[in-house]
């Protein structure tokens, strides 16, 4: 068995699954925010007329809770959300509630591996479809929507189909200039918005064991992007150094076995890659960043799950050092531990120095919420995981998504540029 | 939930692909939680203009279309966000059928959990059915669906094509076999992970 299929078997009692097997699983743990919190809340309303009793979860320490969408609170009906969220958490008794404004918080999926709230092996299901992005860790993480979320916070379990995996192999590291999010634009390229649909996409070979945690991160957080059900890394010791001095104890490493089979297996070479861009508006409209088309840019945005972490930070400000944006930047931290460390390491002074506006860690204008979203006509270029039509504000905007070293790059010159096309 | 057996409407003709749930409701009404109402918020957009008057333009602005229950799109519908509201609008909206050549996981899955039946047809069938215009009748106990010059027979799981025809979400199906769950349960030795 592979990774994906040993965590389901583990978790549903069984000694062998195969894809295709639906299976009962046991959850570990469960994540809400936000936006998924107060659907939850409605569908409990729901089951209480039912008759249905909601009157206590299956275990509350399982649970944790983010506030990410639209914190700080964007305007009235968010602040009442975030009302409704502490009364849920205090009712239900559950302590992992990372509220802004007060030490830790920051989105979802971010606070998931700062926090090391998940452990390789383990399932772990949450109220957003990025949920994916955990599987770095070795573990099997997805979205569901709020209806499932429910039940498993009452029943602590759920059914799963147990997905066919598609193996992304990696030959060596990739170049300097070139980033995870680049690797993964490219295979969503070649594999569409739909080659992962209820697919396990696992990422391997040399050049992930060469990749820092943080990028593994970022595959498997766009695996959504491609349809898929989990993105997954086979957990290392750096996985194990990685949570553990965030204060994760037992971690066990979990791998698949030596005859896994998976469905189709695909391999790229690590120096061939090349910094890429997804043009409006599907991830999938792929384009290297030399061949980009020459369009002015009003907006340069580094933020979200996906582009927003520490290292992500950094690679902004290897470019930013000692330079100057030609237009709107704006860098919003993950999460409140990475603020720090940006602050602590002299990041910030970088990105303040060169102009950059500085925000708290929210979703924001990624999923369009607010902290800077865009007019109409407006053209962004973003570290964020969707260019949708409207997708980060006016139906009529645009949004090129890039990594991090490309977007600092293109912040600098104000049309999409490679990293080492900077004078 | 209302039991699902047969519509028998119009066709909504939504000739897009990768139709994401951002497009289906759009992020500034996931604030509200309201119980229903979301069906204003469908495809906003698109149905209205910036000064929220409705777009002439518009497929769901043809009165033609007003009692209609059957929306036909292109590929991939329903990809992004796992927003519930997403369904939660197309059925308050009233439709209860929606026909693509595939849809995104979580909100097919979320689709059954409010009473809509999503049908995956080929594409050459999708686009056929796209220029139908006259009534058609989706029949879920037969699994067809019948045009005026032909049937087209369609697949879904027997366990979701009776929650449907029941009218039992999937936490109220569980709950009718809660005697043999807890039997279940006290037999049981499934060990926890790790």
């Amino acid at each position: 068995m592979n990774i994906t299929e040993k965590i389901l078997a583990r978790a549903s009692g069984r000694q062998r699954v195969s894809p295709d097997d639906v299976v009962f699983a046991n959850v570990d743990k469960v994540m809400v925010h936000d936006v998924s919190g107060p659907g939850v809340i409605k569908v409990f309303d729901k089951l209480k007329k039912q008759g249905i009793n909601v009157d206590k979860l299956w275990d509350p320490t399982k649970v944790w809770v983010a506030e990410d969408h639209f914190v700080p609170s964007a305007d009235k009906v968010s602040a009442e959300n975030i009302v409704k969220l502490s009364n849920f958490t205090k009712n239900y008794g559950i302590e992992k509630h990372f509220k802004y404004g007060m030490g830790q918080y920051g989105i979802c999926h971010t606070l998931s591996h700062e926090e090391a709230l998940v452990l390789p092996g383990e399932v772990y299901v949450g109220g957003d479809s990025h949920t994916n992005t955990t599987g770095a860790l070795g573990s099997f993480a997805c979205g569901l929507g709020h209806t499932d979320v429910a039940y498993v916070l009452l029943n602590g379990k759920i059914w799963f189909k147990v997905p066919q995996t598609l193996y992304f192999k990696l030959n060596g590291k990739l170049p300097d200039h070139v980033m995870a999010k680049d690797f993964i634009l490219k295979i969503i390229g070649d594999i569409t918005t739909e080659g992962g649909a209820y697919k396990a996409m696992q990422f391997g070979g040399s050049g992930i064991n060469e990749m820092s945690v943080e990028s593994r991160l970022t595959l498997c957080n766009m695996t959504t992007e491609a349809g898929a059900k989990n993105g997954i890394v086979e957990p290392d010791q750096k996985v194990v150094d990685y949570l553990s001095s965030r204060g994760a104890t037992n971690i066990s490493l979990i791998k698949g076995d030596d005859d896994a089979e998976y469905e189709k297996i695909y391999e790229y070479e690590g120096s061939e890659m090349e910094p890429l861009i997804a043009k409006p508006f599907s991830p999938e409209n792929i384009s290297i960043v030399r061949e980009a088309p020459s369009v002015e840019l009003n907006k340069s945005y580094i933020g979200s799950c996906t582009g927003a972490k520490y290292e992500d930070l950094v690679a902004a400000a290897k470019i930013l050092k000692g330079r100057t944006v030609k237009i709107r930047t704006e860098i919003l931290p993950a999460s409140i531990s990475i603020y720090k460390r940006a602050m602590e390491d002299g990041l910030l002074k970088i990105f303040l120095d060169a102009g950059v506006t500085v925000g708290p860690p929210t979703c924001g204008a990624c999923c369009g919420a607010h902290m800077g979203v865009l007019a109409k006509d407006e053209i962004c270029i973003s570290t964020t995981n969707r260019n949708f039509p409207g997708r980060m504000g006016h139906v009529d905007s645009q949004t090129y998504l890039s990594s991090p070293l490309v977007a600092a790059a293109s912040a600098v010159t104000g049309k999409i540029t490679d990293p080492r096309d900077l004078k | 939930m209302q039991s699902f057996t047969k519509v028998k409407t119009l066709i909504t003709p939504l000739d897009k692909v990768n139709v994401d749930t951002d497009q289906i409701v759009p992020k500034q009404f996931l604030k509200l939680v309201q119980k229903s109402g979301f069906g204003k918020f469908l495809f906003y957009n698109w149905r209205y203009d910036d000064n929220e008057q409705l777009k002439s333009d518009f497929v769901l602005n043809d009165l033609k279309y007003k009692n209609s229950k059957i929306l036909v799109a292109g590929d991939n519908f329903g990809c992004g966000s796992s927003r519930e509201h997403a369904v939660w609008a197309l059925q308050d909206y009233g439709f209860s059928v929606v026909i693509s050549t595939s849809f995104a996981d979580i909100f097919y899955s979320n689709c059954f959990k409010n009473g809509i039946l999503p049908i995956i047809l080929d594409s050459k069938t999708v686009e056929k059915l796209q220029q139908e215009t006259t009534e058609v009748e989706v029949d879920l106990k037969n699994q067809i669906i019948k045009t005026s010059s032909q049937t087209i027979p369609f697949d879904i799981d027997s366990h979701k094509k009776k929650i449907l025809l029941e009218g039992l979400d999937d936490i109220a199906h569980t709950l009718l076999y809660e005697k043999q769950i807890s039997e279940f349960e006290k037999q049981s030795k499934i060990p926890s992970v790790l």
